[in-house]
């Protein structure tokens, strides 16, 4: 049973955490056309959160938790400020967002190591957090199981929010129809940074997520960027369901395939996979219909 | 030819009355003024040319000259990108693939050169058994490498590029699948350390087709091989651009629909282009080897990739000379930011970006043209419509966004 077993809860932990960055990324190139590169980098503006927090309230057992709404809120708010000073001036050619934000990538990443060093940190685990569960006689590190029910509870806020509120009926307007949603008196300016905001804090809790695992490293980003794009395109853009569910297959095939041969192989494979899954469905596995051309 | 439309409109009023008999034929066919104006590119070749083979060899240095070189294999991809970016809208962001299998296919070649006949390479010993793969056999002969770096790239842009802009896939899914592919290829790279060098790549070379790779002279030659490609390479952009083909190109990159209800094939216009862009990446990686002395998954990964990027969007990714400029200057500044303040390369390159895309989309060779419309709107009219053909042919640059015109 091992042989299944292991990989596949692995492998769900490590969809959680593409999940969380992949939540982001939904939203905004879903509703605006934005190619946020930064994106990872706010995954590693969060684990370096998670590890100040340690830093400064000790390894007791609340420091995590508080970490969460910390990481939250300062890669919100990174989002924000990138989403104020560069991004809300190209909504016109999106595709130059990309490049931009690339260069914001290069700069963050170059910021956390000169304020932290090139060396990762190690962020260590609460007592609460250090057990391990048995399955199916696999021992389960907690670490995993959190992982996973954070990327629930925000996978839940978030289309509890997007289906219920105001904001989340704003947000689906705009994605679905950005000129329509304007006529009926929908501010897409203020969706659009609150969409920044929420989608780079989205990021920062899963920094959290992989910090608890990884550890900190200011290149840890880069890692997460392109395959968290890849869940999106595959899940079909501003599609909260096929991200979930793209995130979960991609992390749990990476876990299996990682098993039978190693991790790089197992990378090419899934993303050789990925490419032909987009050349026979290039709309991802649920798209929003609409009647444009392109 | 949409370009050509809006760009009429651009000289001002009171040269109307005088340029009006030229405008039926500009927007049909390249006009007769349009194609002198473009010879002024050859001028500029020319000029490239005498600083590239003439100048640069006889006054630099022998390191310096080997930096320049690197930068004009560097430059050949950028050019590359500037077809299938700046005239194709496709943002290639894995050129470094095509650039590594050229680079790699060369490596292999002088590898082998290096071992002698019927040798392995020597890190084959020290990583594995000392026994090579099959598929390294053929690199034993010159003209088979010559040929592969030619024919490898194309057929697998061809493959890629088939599946891709068929189903028509486009904008930024374009650029992440591409992205995807140059991660995907430093894995396996890293990865297959028995057969590619994993990570520390392939080094150590003596000879570049025979010739001693230490000879100041044979590195001098090396160094033109490379100029001289960057130049030819030069013209035969030019060429492009100025036919039909440029002018469809371009017109696929502006209205891809109306390219199609035209009757065309967009997916066979912008294949040709990301194929071409492909071929030139890896001639750049192929002479990239002998003047660097290596190859390794660090010059053809995700961040190599968008580092060949810079330069197209500095220069100016529409622009002839662009592309060329940008990638020698952006080559040029992190050797010297990097060797006086490492740390601050990573500022100034991320700055650069920023900057550029926000700022100055057409990169610095839509300055010239935007410099020259203000100067001319301020002298006499009858200037303006000399330079109004200009403005046709740097108007590409101006007109960068895409989505402008849907």
């Amino acid at each position: 049973m091992d042989l299944l077993t292991t990989p596949f809860l692995t492998g769900t932990a490590n969809g959680a955490i593409l999940l969380m960055a992949a939540l982001g990324l939904t939203l905004t190139f879903g509703q605006m056309g934005v190619i946020n590169m930064a994106n990872g980098e706010f995954l590693m503006v969060g684990a370096y959160m998670a590890y100040l927090t340690q830093q400064v309230l000790g390894t007791s057992g609340l420091s995590i938790l508080i970490a969460l709404p910390v990481a939250f809120i300062i890669a919100g708010l990174l989002g924000l400020l990138l989403e104020v000073t560069v991004i809300q001036w190209m909504y016109e050619r999106p595709l130059d967002t990309l490049l931009a934000t690339v260069g914001v990538a290069l700069v963050l990443q170059q910021l956390a190591q000169d304020i932290f060093g090139a060396q990762g940190d190690p962020v260590t685990a609460p007592s609460w957090l250090g057990g391990r569960l048995s399955v199916f006689g696999y021992e389960w590190p907690h670490r995993q199981l959190f992982t996973i029910v954070l990327a629930l509870t925000a996978l839940g806020a978030l289309s509890a929010l997007l289906k219920y509120s105001s904001f989340g009926r704003q947000i689906r307007a705009t994605v679905q129809n950005r000129q329509l949603a304007e006529t009926l008196g929908v501010s897409t300016r203020n969706v659009d940074r609150l969409t920044f905001f929420l989608g780079s804090g989205l990021a920062g809790l899963g920094g959290v997520a992989i910090a608890l695992i990884s550890g900190t490293n200011p290149t840890l980003g880069t890692a997460y960027i392109i395959p968290a794009f890849l869940v999106v395109v595959v899940g079909g853009v501003g599609q909260l369901k096929g991200t979930v569910i793209a995130a979960w297959v991609v992390g749990v095939a990476t876990a299996f395939l990682t098993d039978r041969t190693s991790g790089s192989t197992a990378q090419v494979i899934i993303f050789a996979l990925v490419v032909i899954f987009l050349v026979i469905r290039p709309q991802g596995l649920f798209t929003v219909r609409t009647r444009s051309l392109a | 030819m949409t370009s050509t439309a809006t760009e009429t409109s651009g000289p001002p009023d009171a040269a109307e009355p005088e340029t009006s008999d030229e405008q039926p034929s500009k927007s049909l066919t390249p006009s007769l003024a349009r194609r002198m104006s473009s010879y002024g590119s050859l001028v500029g070749i020319a000029i490239l040319a005498f600083v590239l083979l003439v100048w640069a060899p006889s006054t630099l240095t022998s390191f310096r000259l080997g930096n320049l070189g690197r930068y004009c294999a560097m430059a050949l991809a950028s050019m590359g990108i500037g077809l299938a970016w700046g005239r194709g809208g496709m943002l290639v962001l894995g050129q470094g693939v095509f650039f590594g299998i050229g680079g790699y296919a060369m490596a292999m070649h002088m590898k082998l050169e290096a071992a002698g006949p019927g040798g392995v390479p020597d890190f084959m010993t020290l990583y594995g058994d000392g026994t090579m793969p099959g598929w390294w056999e053929p690199f034993r002969s010159g003209p088979f490498t010559v040929f592969a770096i030619i024919a490898m790239p194309a057929v697998v842009s061809f493959v890629l590029g088939y599946a891709i802009l068929k189903r028509r896939v486009k904008g930024a899914y374009f650029a992440i699948l591409t992205q995807a592919m140059a991660v995907a290829f430093s894995t396996l790279l890293v990865a297959t350390i028995t057969q590619t060098g994993g990570f520390n790549g392939l080094n150590s070379f003596s000879t570049f087709f025979g010739h001693n790779l230490f000879d100041p002279q044979v590195q001098k030659n090396v160094y033109r091989l490379a100029a001289g490609l960057v130049i030819v390479f030069l013209v035969i952009l030019w060429q492009l651009y100025r036919s039909r083909y440029g002018e469809l190109l371009l017109a696929t990159r502006d209205g891809e629909e109306r390219i199609r209800f035209l009757g065309y094939d967009p997916a066979n216009v912008k294949l040709v282009a990301f194929m071409v862009a492909a071929v030139m990446a890896s001639i750049g990686g192929a002479l990239f080897v002998p003047i660097a002395g290596i190859i390794s998954p660090l010059d053809v990964d995700a961040s190599a990739s968008i580092f060949l990027l810079a330069g197209v969007a500095l220069g100016g990714r529409a622009s002839l000379f662009g592309p060329v400029l940008g990638a020698i200057a952006v080559g040029y500044g992190r050797s010297t930011l990097s060797e006086n303040f490492p740390t601050q390369w990573s500022y100034f390159l991320g700055a650069l970006f920023i900057l550029v895309v926000l700022l100055l989309p057409g990169g610095v060779a839509s300055l010239w043209p935007m410099l020259r419309a203000r100067w001319s709107s301020s002298s006499e009219p009858s200037r303006s419509s000399s330079t109004g053909d200009d403005a046709v042919e740097s108007g590409d640059a101006d007109r960068v966004a895409p989505a402008a015109t849907s």
